[in-house]
């Protein structure tokens, strides 16, 4: 490893399968779902087709001290929830320059709650009911500002926006700006809450979500020929990423290494996936190139597979195109549902641990593969295998792709 | 209401609000200085404290309010009216 490498020393998340790392992967690992039928009031009253999705397993509120929780939108409030323990797991207080720190992160939505809850305030009540803080707490780039005044982060505070990439952005330009010399640590992922009437609907209208109604926790089927849509999850994941040489000088445990960065645009559509997968094959190999390691090498994907009839498939053949026929392909969005901006995040830390642990989880759900996918894909049980690299995929409404090569160190 | 009634309610609302203990609001206090009150955390404080007291606190009023003394008679006043 040469100094300017950029290595994984600290993750944190919160998600539908539980309130930290070890629950998530614990999940994972178990292919549990963490969908389940919604309770909130407006699933019956706007006779939405969609009643169920993947909430958060542990509520934010129940973490973050009262008055902090109470002026943060929901996707603040789980990005600073996955940004502490990423801190922690990190060692990081103390052991870093603010000049020198970053924090980096996406989301898809932003806080849509937010907006909903103090139009309805508006309408209602009239101007003085409108929280002050609304427009901090609605604001794209609210999740990142907050997580770089939590850790007084000086050398730039960043929110990538393209939809369900948009973690795996974030953590893609983490490693850019590590590259650049610009930070020496940067605090990067993903962070949504968009499980609201309106997001519901709208998603609901485009004919993206399941509507296995009747039995949710085998809504989210990943690559299974009954497959019927994806299912809307929330939550955050945050890593830490730091130049090798000052996690070295601190002797942190490292995780892993990333190895490379890919980005590519479809220019197809703004919602359907590029049949050809053109777009997600140039992000994977360029992914692959910037890493510098032989294809033969990366064992194993870790994909997008969101668990819609049109998007599955095409992956797989950009990976045949772009690494070969070798990788073993998971996906972990059969359990943990689609969390849109968190997703790449979140599942970017699926990818380290399969790297730091040598073990893939299952695709969850998947019962009969789709026969346009030729790979090897993990089903029923995980699977030990000892892997010296992987890929993450993440691609969004936008044509937005981003694949991120990790190593093992 | 009296004054000692009215700084009760009001240390209540602080509470609520900025999190700062209700023991600690007395009427001396600075809200920005002494309590790191923020302008975001005064406008909400003095939208509840309108609805609680029965009073109006104009901008302008507002902005003049340094202390927890200075609201508590501006309230006070408000509602002697």
């Amino acid at each position: 490893m040469s100094g300017n490498d950029v290595v994984v020393t600290g993750m944190g998340a919160t998600t539908p399968l539980g309130g930290d790392v070890a629950s998530t992967w614990g999940g994972l690992l178990a292919g549990r779902s963490g969908a389940r039928k919604l309770d909130y009031e407006w699933v019956e009253r706007l006779n939405l087709p969609v009643t169920f999705a993947a909430p958060l397993a542990v509520e934010p509120t129940e973490v973050l001290p009262r008055v902090e929780a109470r002026r943060l939108d929901r996707s603040e409030q789980v990005a600073l929830v996955a940004a502490h323990q990423a801190w922690e797991d990190a060692k990081l207080e103390g052991e870093v320059d603010p000049d020198r720190l970053a924090v980096i992160v996406g989301t898809g939505i932003g806080g849509v709650s937010t907006l909903v809850n103090q139009n309805d305030l508006l309408e209602k009540h009239g101007m003085r009911k409108v929280s002050p803080l609304t427009v901090p707490m609605l604001m794209p780039n609210g999740p990142a500002a907050h997580v770089g005044l939590a850790f007084k982060a000086r050398a730039g505070v960043h929110a990538p926006v393209s939809a369900c990439a948009s973690g795996a952005e974030a953590i893609g330009w983490a490693w850019r700006m590590i590259r650049a010399g610009e930070a020496d640590v940067v605090v990067a992922g993903g962070a949504e809450a968009a499980i609201v009437a309106i997001t519901m609907a709208g998603f609901a209208q485009a004919r993206t979500m399941s509507t296995r109604n009747d039995d949710p926790a085998r809504a989210s089927r990943p690559w299974d020929m009954a497959r019927d849509g994806f299912v809307l999850g929330e939550g955050a994941g945050i890593i830490v990423l730091e130049r090798a040489e000052h996690a070295a000088a601190r002797g942190v445990r490292v995780y892993a290494r990333l190895a490379g960065v890919g980005t590519s645009s479809d220019a197809y559509h703004i919602t359907a996936p590029d049949p050809e997968a053109g777009g997600q094959a140039r992000a994977i190999a360029a992914a692959v190139r910037t890493s510098g390691i032989d294809p033969a090498d990366i064992g194993h994907v870790n994909a997008h597979a969101t668990s819609t009839p049109v998007g599955d498939v095409p992956e797989t053949m950009a990976v045949r195109k772009s690494v070969g026929d070798h990788p073993i392909l998971t996906a972990p969005k059969g359990s943990l549902g689609h969390l849109l901006g968190a997703s790449g995040a979140v599942e970017s830390i699926a990818t380290v641990m399969s790297l730091y642990e040598g073990v893939i989880p299952p695709t969850a759900n998947l019962e009969n593969l789709d026969p346009g996918v030729t790979l090897d894909v993990v089903s029923g049980e995980p699977r030990k295998v000892q892997l010296t690299a992987a890929i993450n995929d993440s691609f969004g409404f936008g044509g937005h792709n981003v694949a991120l090569a990790f190593a093992a160190v | 209401m009296a004054n000692e009634e009215i700084e009760k309610e009001l240390a209540a609302i602080v509470e609520e609000i900025a999190g700062v203990a209700a023991a600690d609001v007395t009427p001396e206090k600075s809200f920005v200085d002494d309590l790191d009150i923020d302008s975001l955390s005064m406008v909400e404080i003095a939208v509840q404290a309108e609805d609680k007291f029965g009073v109006k606190i104009p901008d302008d009023e507002l902005a003049n309010l340094k202390t927890v003394g200075d609201a508590v008679n501006y309230i006070s006043g408000k509602q002697a009216k």
